[in-house]
């Protein structure tokens, strides 16, 4: 799908909505555990000193990943 | 299970819940002080369980780790989920965070397809009320289907109810859960299989979720399972081949085995939000924007790193100014009744031996012990625990995560860091959290470089005797501050150093992953901070140190009067250890203090002044000026005092921590390897030091 984006793109305060995770196994299933499912609704929060990892909104609560991570996250960039 | 059930009508009861939600607080609220730490057998995972009786019936609570599924596979989310499965708890409470619901939901809803005996605890109400989150608990209970009861634990409130809710599921145990429907097709393969598996195992409890983990075929849970049931696997070729047939009906409906799982645990998630969406209620959209605005600072790029040091260096510096008075007064106190004592032996005409063992060898070790390590040990604990209840904690990990990443580890490996601080053994078993075998091994063996509470009371009084003391009074705390700062900044670069080295030769591997939760901030219930980690911690570690001080308290004085050919055993091992001692910068007492310190690291320092002490006619000595004459006229130099600060930084780990590695390594080699490499490199690192001064001719 062409508009189907890394969630590194995302800028700080930019949000998204998850639309595939091509992760390993063990990894998407703790990502799955803490609710990064299909059209889940993330923002990107703030990243850490040295830029990596980067701090998301999902579900009311507050997640870091790192960039290896996010960037198999694909997500549909949300506008407002 | 190792159960303190005393009677067969004690009620077993499992506390589950995800990190942070303030589980520990409801386990303590409802035990106080009845808790012990028990093992799970073929597990070495400890748990700890403690009793409450309610209403004349004892009920026994069993505290699982904290985990936010059951499904993946994690060491504690193997534990909790098979204890909730397999070890017959009568209800599973389950703590859930009231100002994140929705997310909480999915370990409820996991537990809820194992058991119906649940009560949910919906804690952290206060937080959320304050936070215009409002939870409607009745609607919650009747669309789950279980008790839900609202607690704000940190206050107290709610226990009772909780109390009540339990007793009465175990009144009355009609409880109809929420039911959870998959798709027809794996609805279709469940039937399949466990009308099977009821023929196999004539058991009511085969639950549709314990069908739905045969069909996904995870391993460990299939060994758990067989033993618990006591079945044979391999002799279940017609129950296999059922699977086996379910497994391929699925893979032609084009659901393989991760995708099966996938579809579970969205499946789980979409029920969580929908539920949440019910009975959840938001007065402000924004609730979080103070922690928001709080982590701009504390984790940003210009502030994120000196806010770090600067608290950690202001935690030290209350240290020592706090430690200071006290412990003079607590030697002067004890050295006081010390006199006393003698006049009490001699007025019993007691012979001089006896004497000599337990008042200047037991007693005085002892009181040596207390009164340098108590009043750092009683300072920092409940400081560090305040940070720590904060939740500052995860986001020194999210900050030096990068760091972390560059040295092939993992970024969590800073939280155990941080709690090595504490205890070694305590920051060993905090390594559970690390998913990744390869990582966790490197955080374990690295554990030793940050500096335990029982090593920092040497580092201080090092530091004050030979360093701070050149210094004019107002400035001398803020320079003992900035220089255990910085020992403790080469523990972290020597720890991600050795991580490195690991990660490139026996530990080789990539970084893996990492995905932290950075909780919200909280405010800490101060008072009893300070009183939990005086009886929990500071009273715990400090008897450690007085149970080890005695006997080697008596050895000491024993040894250094006993003598063989005129001169005493003692200074005979002393002069042993002395030529290799002499190498790296130390002396043969001092690495004999060390060696005798393996028990617990807050014994070397009474030590080194016992065996200086111990020959000689002993001067009291109440104060650190005094203390640092009997070091000097004993050989001390600025270069001995260095080597003793890095060789009490870098070496191998105490006993207990040890005997915690071999636990949750379960292996003698990784043990092995975590007591060689500190080891070798301190003494690698004060060899090259003292060599390079003496070279230079700088002494």
């Amino acid at each position: 799908m062409y508009n189907n984006i890394p969630l590194t793109e995302l800028r700080i305060n930019e949000k998204g909505k998850i639309k595939k995770i091509t992760v390993d196994n063990s990894i998407k299933r703790r990502l799955l555990d803490l609710g990064l499912i299909e059209n889940t609704e993330i923002e990107v929060l703030q990243k850490s000193p040295f830029g990596d990892p980067v701090a998301y909104s999902i579900r009311g609560a507050v997640i870091a990943l790192r960039s290896e991570i996010a960037s198999n996250i694909l997500i549909e960039r949300l506008m407002g | 299970m190792d159960l303190v059930k005393r009677t067969t009508n004690d009620i077993v009861i499992a506390l589950a819940g995800n990190p942070n939600v303030g589980k520990s607080t409801v386990f303590n609220n409802l035990t106080g002080l009845n808790q012990h730490t028990g093992n799970w057998p073929g597990k070495t995972v400890t748990v700890t369980q403690g009793s409450y009786t309610y209403e004349e019936t004892k009920y026994i609570l069993v505290d699982l780790p904290g985990t936010y599924s059951l499904m993946s596979n994690s060491i504690d989310e193997e534990v909790a989920r098979d204890f909730i499965c397999f070890g017959n708890p009568f209800v599973t409470i389950v703590v859930v965070d009231a100002t994140c619901l929705e997310r909480n939901l999915n370990l409820v809803l996991q537990t809820l397809e194992i058991t119906s005996s649940v009560v949910v605890c919906v804690n952290l109400m206060d937080e959320a009320k304050r936070k215009g989150i409002d939870i409607n608990l009745e609607k919650l209970s009747s669309e789950l289907g279980v008790p839900v009861v609202g607690t704000s634990a940190n206050k107290g409130i709610g226990m009772k109810e909780l109390m009540k809710k339990v007793q009465e599921i175990n009144l009355n145990n009609d409880i109809k859960s929420i039911t959870i429907k998959y798709e027809d097709i794996i609805e279709d393969e469940i039937k399949k299989v466990s009308s099977e598996l009821k023929n196999i195992i004539n058991d009511k409890t085969i639950t549709n979720w314990l069908t739905l983990k045969l069909i996904e075929g995870n391993k460990s849970f299939l060994e758990s399972f067989f033993k618990y049931y006591n079945v044979d696997l391999l002799k279940q070729d017609r129950l296999l081949d059922i699977i086996k047939r379910s497994r391929n009906n699925l893979l032609l409906n084009g659901i393989d085995q991760n995708n099966l799982c996938d579809k579970l645990v969205s499946r789980l998630i979409q029920l969580s939000e929908t539920i949440s969406n019910k009975v959840v209620f938001l007065k402000n959209e924004d609730y979080n924007y103070k922690d928001r605005n709080i982590d701009k600072i504390l984790t940003s790029k210009l502030f994120g790193i000196p806010v770090m040091i600067v608290l950690l260096s202001l935690i030290f510096y209350i240290t020592i100014i706090g430690a200071n008075y006290p412990s003079s007064l607590i030697a002067n106190g004890l050295f006081f009744i010390e006199d006393y004592l003698t006049e009490f032996f001699l007025w019993i005409n007691a012979p001089s031996w006896v004497h000599g063992i337990l008042v200047l060898g037991v007693y005085r070790t002892l009181a040596w012990v207390v009164s340098v390590m108590l009043p750092p040990m009683a300072i920092f604990f409940p400081l560090f625990t305040i940070l720590e209840d904060s939740g500052y904690l995860p986001r020194i990990a999210f900050n030096l995560d990068k760091l972390f990443k560059k040295s092939c580890a993992c970024g969590k490996q800073a939280l155990t860091m941080c709690m090595g601080f504490g205890c070694n053994a305590v920051g060993v078993i905090g390594c559970r959290i690390i998913d990744s075998p390869r990582e966790r091994l490197i955080a374990i063996i690295t554990n030793n470089f940050v500096p335990c509470n029982g090593r920092f009371p040497t580092l201080i009084a090092v530091i004050t005797m030979f360093f701070a003391g050149f210094v004019a009074t107002p400035f001398r705390s803020l320079v003992s501050t900035l220089l255990l700062t910085s020992i403790i900044v080469l523990g972290v670069i020597m720890t991600l150093f050795i991580s490195k080295v690991l990660s490139k030769t026996i530990l080789k591997g990539l970084p893996s992953n990492f995905i932290l939760e950075l909780p919200p901030y909280r405010k800490p219930q101060i008072a009893k901070v300070i009183i939990r980690s005086i009886f929990d911690r500071t009273l715990f570690v400090l008897s450690r140190a007085v149970l080890i001080a005695i006997p080697a308290g008596l050895l000491i004085w024993v040894m250094a009067n006993i003598n063989i050919g005129n001169i005493s055993i003692l200074t005979r091992c002393a002069n042993f250890l002395d030529p290799f001692a002499t190498l790296i910068g130390l002396d043969g007492y001092i690495l004999m203090a060390f060696i005798l310190g393996f028990p617990a690291n807050e014994i070397v320092i009474p030590i080194i002044i016992m065996s200086y002490t111990a020959s000689s006619s002993m001067v009291d000595i109440g104060n650190l000026a005094e203390l640092k004459t009997l070091f000097v006229s004993n050989g001390w130099t600025w270069l001995t005092a260095i080597c003793v600060m890095l060789f009490s930084l870098i070496h191998w780990p105490c006993g207990t921590t040890c005997l915690t590695i071999k636990k949750e390594t379960q292996s003698w080699k990784w043990t092995a390897i975590s007591f060689l490499v500190p080891t070798i490199i301190g003494i690698v690192i004060c060899f090259t030091i003292t060599t390079i001064v003496r070279f230079l001719g700088l002494i």
